[in-house]
């Protein structure tokens, strides 16, 4: 009886759902854990910023004389900036730009290289050459110079950044999955399929559109730091949001006017973009590992 | 080899040509009139014709197109609206102050990360490892225009033996006129005076540059080594009795350096694109200041200058990268031979 349970004990473990093996993988990988908390505190900040700032009229375009250049201190966690804004309130505020920046161009840019690589892949051939070598064109343009040009032009705010940075981004997709798929065309699957009479249309996005999807996921998540970063670069330069609305890389910029001596006012906004960046890379980095994919 | 050398140069002039077409519509494409962009809201419309005349927007867009890309192959820019000279002789002259920049950063990155990601692997899953994992994420995930912040910080409180801004000491009166580099250029004229401000100044700014790609090679270099490490002929080696540190340096170093100096090509837009800020934040006269101020003041003609030349830049570096893995890994030259 005893040792007719416990064999049941060994078959139970043993029929993990793929689901609490994920979780259990998941959770033995610092990098990933640690990672997804920041993360998640990130997207807490920004979400429910009116009540986590301690000074929501930070965020606008607030005086305080009185408190002017103060640093860091319990009253104010991270120092106040030139006119007296409790820096700490515009840092969580300042997520909000930088995370909406990221759904922004990641919302256009993923869809549009996958749906490229797909079929730059897939079909092969004239349509393999004119994609690939757009895309290779594409990638010769250095982003930062060109986003640049594009913003100064259509003149800069949130959203001609967010297009200048679209316009450029879907190409590192459409390489990688093009890669993924010219290997998987050679699998026996995507032979049945066509045997079968599958569409171009049900090959394409039933068949080979889910092998994708794990290396899509890294990507995805090690791309919303640099997105986050490319946007500050951006702000930073003048070319991205413009004031009074709290951008982190406008808020180091402005700051970086009172270096040496209020140090705070560039530094701990530029602390916080690290700190998002940061936790999207471990996250990213976690989810490679987990997955076993390359990018 | 001759033939890798013109296939890759052949599809080097096609990206090119590519890119300047490329560049030309977007610059082209995007709403708002040139002329009137760049003469500002208060022109009347006579100066704005004037200078749509002078600029030859008035003309058929392929005339205009043409126009442009026969002034590209003999090196004619266009004028830039900003400094009133050919954006040329305005590139040529930023160009060396950049171009030694990015070599400085280059070379740093290589004697800094490659050793590093050897030793990571060599002492693999120690505190060695733990250390240089530490270094590389930090350096992959500080934004450059932080980080050349807190080394101007730094700087400024604690090593003061370093500048913060610009490329030689203004009481120092040098002109390197030879090749425009001034370390290549003070050890020419026999001034190692100069060379050692030179390098002075250029070390903060080479380094907050360098930080990415240290990272990123790092880490390949890393795990390149440690998957040579375990190839069928490394273990020969170890079987002859060959001293580990040997096999290590001379076996695998030479494999293993591939994957490495492939993300370098890669990283270079990055860097280029980065150099914008390092050069902003540390006053460094060279193309990309130049592209910051232009791009405030809507010079269209030099913004296309600046971005062509950085993807020039770009495209250059990474068929000469091309070719140093060609006479590294022989495999890597024919399978360039053999692919259409």
């Amino acid at each position: 009886m005893t040792s007719h349970s416990q064999f049941d004990d060994m078959r139970q473990q043993r029929t993990l759902t793929s689901r609490q093996m994920a979780w259990y993988r998941f959770s033995r990988n610092p990098s990933a854990l640690v990672g997804s908390a920041i993360v998640i505190s990130v997207f807490i900040a920004a979400i429910f910023a009116p009540y986590i700032a301690p000074s929501p009229q930070s965020a606008g375009a607030h005086v305080d004389f009185v408190n002017r250049h103060s640093p860091p201190s319990w009253e104010f966690l991270f120092g106040t900036d030139n006119v007296g804004r409790d820096i700490f309130s515009r840092v969580v505020y300042g997520y909000r730009v930088s995370l909406g920046l990221v759904l922004g161009v990641l919302g256009f840019a993923v869809p549009f290289g996958v749906v490229l690589g797909l079929a730059a892949g897939y079909f092969g051939g004239r349509t393999e050459f004119i994609i690939m070598r757009f895309t290779d064109i594409m990638l010769a343009i250095p982003p930062l110079a060109m986003a640049l040009a594009i913003t100064a032009v259509l003149s800069p705010n949130l959203i001609n950044a967010m297009i200048a940075i679209t316009l450029l981004w879907w190409t590192w997709h459409t390489r990688l999955i093009y890669r993924i798929v010219r290997a998987q065309m050679a699998e026996d699957y995507v032979e049945a399929a066509k045997v079968a009479g599958a569409s171009h249309f049900h090959i394409m996005f039933r068949e080979l559109l889910p092998n994708c999807v794990s290396a899509i996921s890294v990507k995805i998540s090690l791309d919303a730091g640099f997105v986050i970063l490319f946007g500050a670069a951006l702000s930073f330069l003048g070319l991205g949001v413009q004031p009074p609305t709290p951008d982190l890389g406008t808020m180091v910029s402005t700051g970086s006017e009172y270096l040496p001596e209020f140090w705070w006012e560039a530094l701990m906004p530029g602390l916080a973009i690290l700190y998002a960046i940061l936790g999207f890379n471990l996250l990213g980095d976690g989810l490679r590992d987990m997955m076993d994919v390359e990018l | 080899m001759a033939f890798y050398l013109t296939k890759r140069a052949i599809s080097l002039l096609m990206v090119l040509l590519g890119l300047a077409v490329m560049i030309f519509i977007i610059a082209r494409i995007v709403p708002g009139d040139p002329a009137r962009i760049a003469l500002g809201p208060l022109a009347t419309a006579t100066q704005v014709e004037e200078l749509r005349q002078e600029m030859g927007l008035n003309d058929p867009f392929y005339v205009q197109l043409w126009n442009y890309l026969s002034g590209l192959v003999q090196g004619d820019l266009g004028k830039s609206l900003l400094t009133s000279r050919p954006v040329m002789d305005d590139i040529l002259q930023a160009l060396p102050a950049t171009f030694e920049l990015v070599l400085v950063t280059i070379i740093l990155q290589i004697v800094i990360s490659i050793p590093l990601g050897v030793l990571a692997a060599y002492y693999r899953d120690s505190w060695v490892d733990n250390v240089t994992r530490i270094i590389s994420l930090i350096g992959v995930v500080t934004p450059g225009f932080v980080l050349a912040i807190i080394l101007q910080l730094l700087a400024s409180y604690y090593f003061t033996f370093f500048p913060v801004a610009g490329r030689l000491s203004p009481s120092l009166d040098f002109q390197a006129s030879i090749t425009g580099l001034l370390l290549v250029d003070s050890m020419l004229a026999g001034r190692p005076d100069i060379f050692l401000d030179a390098l002075r100044y250029i070390f903060l700014p080479a380094l907050a540059l360098a930080a990415a790609g240290i990272g990123q090679v790092m880490r390949i270099t890393r795990s390149s080594m440690i998957d040579v490490g375990s190839r069928d002929f490394i273990e020969a080696a170890r079987a002859y009795g060959i001293p580990e540190r040997v096999v290590t340096l001379r076996y695998m170093l030479r494999v293993a350096s591939v994957a490495p100096l492939t993300i370098l090509g890669l990283e270079f837009a990055s860097l280029i694109g980065n150099a914008f800020i390092v050069e902003f934040v540390f006053s460094w006269p060279g193309i990309a200041s130049y592209g910051v101020r232009t791009i405030l003041q809507k010079d269209l003609n030099a913004v296309i200058g600046v971005v062509l030349v950085s993807g020039v830049f770009f495209v250059i570096a990474n068929l000469a990268i091309d070719v140093l893995l060609g006479i590294i890994d022989p495999r890597h030259r024919i399978r360039g031979e053999q692919s259409a």
